[in-house]
């Protein structure tokens, strides 16, 4: 496998959609190459940072609101 | 497993999802869902401060306005409150409230559209195509790195985490192409699982897996430039 190559499959390894022989191919490359390894982990961090991005309060008012419907709801 | 998802499909959807995804009993009990039904106060404020931030990046993907976003969120836990007890657990809770949402985001689009010309206000930066994900000079000829990625984890976590970092990736995310963005907001910042995107969004896994590896590989992209 080339680098190329390996780069388009890092989202189905991560994924585990990857047959096992290609898994297998797979980590023997990464293995010994720093560069995809490198990239492996980028990926990662991007997936990281993206989880972060959903650590969005909710503004107060619209809790209020909900919180309000909610007890209406349950008092119905 | 017969479930009607799995339609292939390339352009971005104007019809409805196909929630309340598969016909499959996943779990015998959902902890969030039995606290709703008995009115616990405490475990709805933490079920809509759980999901707000996806669902508030979900809406503004559609919506383009954090107003309306914001709107759009309330109007999905009001729906959700009023529906609950036709809630079947053909999905689990979370896929049902964020189908609700893709729907009232959906119905508020078209409407919007009717009014202005909606891809106008649509950016994107990073082709829908299927072309490579890195640049082709990144490798020599026989498709071996040039140079190397960096090494990220060399990144002071204070940089890495900083709210300018996250604003990079926020931004990253808004000018995906719309079909990888709502694949990459519905994974990697809502959190749910391959399966439960192809069901929300009827794609194929295949689909799903293209629009996802695309969108991360541009936000990698952006970030490597950032951090240089």
């Amino acid at each position: 496998m080339r680098c190329q190559e390996v780069v388009e499959l890092m989202t189905a390894y991560l994924d585990g959609g990857l047959s096992a022989a290609d898994r297998a191919r797979f980590e023997s490359h990464i293995s010994g190459c720093d560069g995809c390894r490198a990239y492996l982990a980028q990926l990662r961090t991007a997936r990281m940072l993206m989880g972060r991005v959903a650590d969005e309060p909710m503004p107060q008012a619209l809790k209020a609101e909900l919180m309000n419907a909610f007890r209406s709801w349950k008092a119905s | 497993m017969g479930v009607l998802l799995f339609s292939s499909r390339e352009s971005w959807p104007e019809r409805p999802s196909s929630y309340p995804g598969p016909r499959v009993l996943r779990e015998p009990s959902d902890p969030d869902l039995d606290a709703l039904r008995s009115g616990d106060e405490a475990a709805f404020e933490a079920l809509i401060g759980r999901y707000h931030g996806g669902m508030q990046r979900l809406a503004m993907s559609y919506l383009r306005d954090r107003s309306a976003a914001e709107d759009a969120v309330q109007e999905t836990w009001l729906t959700c409150l009023r529906t609950l007890d036709r809630f079947e657990r053909r999905s689990s809770l979370k896929t049902w409230i964020f189908g609700i949402l893709l729907n009232v985001c959906r119905a508020r689009r078209r409407k919007e559209s009717r009014i202005q010309p909606f891809t106008s206000l649509f950016r994107s930066v990073n082709g829908e195509g299927r072309g490579p994900t890195v640049d082709p000079h990144r490798f020599d000829g026989h498709g071996e790195w040039l140079a190397r990625p960096d090494n990220w984890s060399n990144v002071p976590e204070s940089r890495m985490l900083s709210q300018e970092t996250i604003g990079q990736v926020k931004t990253a995310v808004e000018g995906l192409p719309v079909g990888q963005r709502e694949v990459v907001i519905l994974r990697d910042v809502a959190g749910f699982d391959a399966d439960e995107v192809c069901t929300l969004l009827s794609i194929s896994p295949a689909n799903q897996r293209v629009r996802l590896h695309r969108g991360r590989a541009y936000v990698r992209r952006v970030l490597e430039e950032y951090l240089r």
